[in-house]
């Protein structure tokens, strides 16, 4: 449940390096994760421990190849300030949870974290900070357990219906 | 009481308009089909199988799947083989037509072949798929598991994006271009001062600039955290499809009073040679400010710049010297096209015999997967979009980013160096 600090701009080259794309399979992912930038993690991450890290998390390339590396750590969680796009939407299809959090840089590396993801914060040092839902069409993929199980579920898409943002 | 609001509309919004069939405004979610899809050997493999872990049959429409390999060709590992053999017997068994390794870069492909145009919405398991809003497209990077469910179904969930328009205005100085507009934009936008929106190129020098100009502009927008970089369609963009595709011309930009997000303006008449410094993309400074400084790898190529006109620009610089034996010199056409249309203008003689390696057409160095990696320590100069740490292999050496012709005149001299003044 402890927390691995992050700063700003973390890419997702430097989540998962371009030569071990090859792989797919998330334990060896995660054998690779942050290497030459953070080697303890691979080594020391537990289930359950949470990233936390500032603004842009996961910039860069479109592979998902980075939340699987993390999700094979044992991440469930990343708190950061900000996330890039695609980083975004792939780790809810993989069903890591992204969770925004503006005072994410007032968590200290190291320190145990608590997510209460229904009442909407995060709570470590003795202190609370809120966290904002994922939003609305995302939250019935989230509940699926991921974009495989929704689509799964639904037979065919309705074209240009509009979803809740 | 309905309310019907008449207001102007942003060329992105208006393509999901002609989409839907009604006003499809920006920030509003719909579920909208795709024109085309592309996926590569590395995110194609998962995108598969997610397709098939989500119960799909056969793709939605076999002609609109683009499918080729150009990371790791030829494979570079058992792994990298086993991964093309499995989506080389995916494209037999759905009759999806297979590039495999023949054609180059997959975003230049997919621009080369015309599989995107004024209008449509195109997705690619590829975060620089924001590329082909050059031809006036909606297009943006996804990942594996969302090219799954766009396999089965041929739609996807898409958050309308906001609109930052840029204005470029000005004639380029000598020796400056496209790349150097872009890496000045990149720095004044920020890694993330565009996440979730369009960036819409207009002005009087977009207007001027050709297609290859437009697609290096466009494949640098995520690297500001944009879903695409679109420029309206023009005479350069009806020009450059014409041969390419059927399709008619027709009207395709933004209202006068639609609504912005950002609006920013450039003016190139006084841009310098710009170059990212590491490890971000948004670290970019006048290359008199970085002269000097010494570099073990030149790579011309990439997505961004590996088209004729970019061989050509360095190969202008060049002219007929020969590269320092300082450096190792890496040119990669982006495609099998644009490689040909190099050694037909003799291009690839002259950096032969300058000393460079000029490899097939591929992703190279770009990525640090196939070859071309760096030792700790050591300095590359960069044609391509990305400099982050360990993007080129070691995570302690550096990595430049510029345009093609300050990365020739660098490899004269095994430093970085003005192209102005070579
Ligand atoms: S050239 Fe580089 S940026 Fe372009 S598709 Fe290949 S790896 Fe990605």
């Amino acid at each position: 449940m402890r927390s691995w600090k992050f700063g700003d701009n973390i890419d997702t080259d430097a989540i998962i390096p371009g030569r071990y794309l090859v792989h797919y399979d998330p334990k060896v992912l995660a054998s690779h994760a942050f290497e030459g930038i953070r080697d303890d993690f691979s080594k020391r991450a537990e289930e359950g421990d949470v990233i936390v890290a500032g603004r842009n998390f996961g910039c860069g390339s479109s592979r998902e190849h980075a939340p699987l590396a993390l999700a094979g750590a044992g991440i469930r969680v990343v708190i950061a300030r900000s996330f890039a796009r695609i980083f975004y939407r792939n780790a809810i299809n993989v069903g890591l949870l992204p969770l925004v959090c503006h005072d994410s840089d007032k968590i200290a590396d190291g320190e145990v974290v608590r997510v209460n993801v229904g009442e909407g914060f995060v709570e470590a040092g003795g202190q609370r900070y809120s966290v904002e839902p994922v939003p609305g069409f995302m939250q019935e993929i989230v509940a699926a357990g991921g974009l495989v199980e929704y689509a799964r579920k639904i037979p065919e898409v309705k074209l240009c219906t509009a979803l809740h943002p | 009481m309905l309310l019907i609001y008449i207001m102007g509309m942003t060329l992105v919004e208006k393509i999901f308009s002609r989409k839907c069939g009604r006003e499809v405004q920006a920030g509003e979610v719909v579920m909208a089909s795709v024109d085309a899809a592309m996926i590569h050997d590395i995110t194609g493999p998962l995108a598969v199988q997610k397709f098939r872990e989500m119960g799909g049959k056969s793709v939605f429409d076999r002609n609109r799947v683009i499918l080729l390999f150009d990371h790791q060709i030829p494979a570079d590992s058992i792994p990298a083989a086993e991964n093309h053999v499995f989506l080389r017997r995916f494209a037999a068994e759905q009759k999806i037509h297979n590039d495999d390794i023949r054609e180059g870069i997959c975003h230049q492909v997919v621009m080369e072949k015309g599989k995107a145009g004024p209008g449509e919405i195109v997705v690619g398991a590829d975060s620089h798929t924001c590329m082909y809003g050059a031809s006036g497209a909606f297009a943006t990077g996804i990942g594996s598991t969302d090219m799954g469910f766009v396999l089965k179904f041929g739609a996807l969930y898409f958050r309308v994006p906001d609109t930052i328009r840029l204005t470029v205005k000005g004639l380029f100085p000598e020796r400056v271009g496209a790349k150097d507009l872009i890496l000045a934009i990149a720095s004044d936008i920020g890694a993330d001062g565009a996440t979730y929106h369009a960036l819409e190129f207009t002005g009087d020098t977009m207007a001027r600039m050709e297609m290859a100009g437009r697609m290096t502009c466009c494949n640098m927008a995520v690297e500001m955290g944009a879903k695409v970089g679109i420029v309206p369609p023009d005479e350069v963009t009806w020009d450059y499809l014409k041969p390419r595709r059927k399709i008619d011309p027709f009207p395709l930009s933004s209202d006068k009073d639609a609504l912005f997000a950002g609006e920013r303006s450039y003016d190139v008449s006084n841009l310098a040679p710009q170059v990212a410094t590491p490890h971000n993309v948004d670290q970019g400074v006048d290359v008199t400010k970085v002269a000097g400084t010494k570099v073990d790898q030149v790579f011309i190529g990439s997505c961004t710049n590996g088209r004729f006109e970019d061989l050509k620009e360095a190969a202008e610089v060049l002219g007929d010297r020969a590269f320092s034996d300082r450096v190792r010199v890496i040119v990669i056409p982006a495609s099998r096209r644009e490689y040909l249309k190099a050694l037909q203008a003799g291009l690839i003689e002259r950096f032969v015999s300058a000393g460079a390696l000029v490899e097939a057409p591929c992703c190279g160095p770009c990525m640090g997967g196939a070859f071309g990696l760096l030792a700790p320590g050591e300095v590359s100069l960069s044609t391509s979009n990305r400099n982050f740490r360990g993007r080129q292999g070691s995570t302690d050496a550096s990595v430049y980013l510029c345009s093609p012709a300050t990365a020739a005149a660098s490899a004269l001299f095994g430093e970085i160096t003005d192209p102005r003044e070579v």
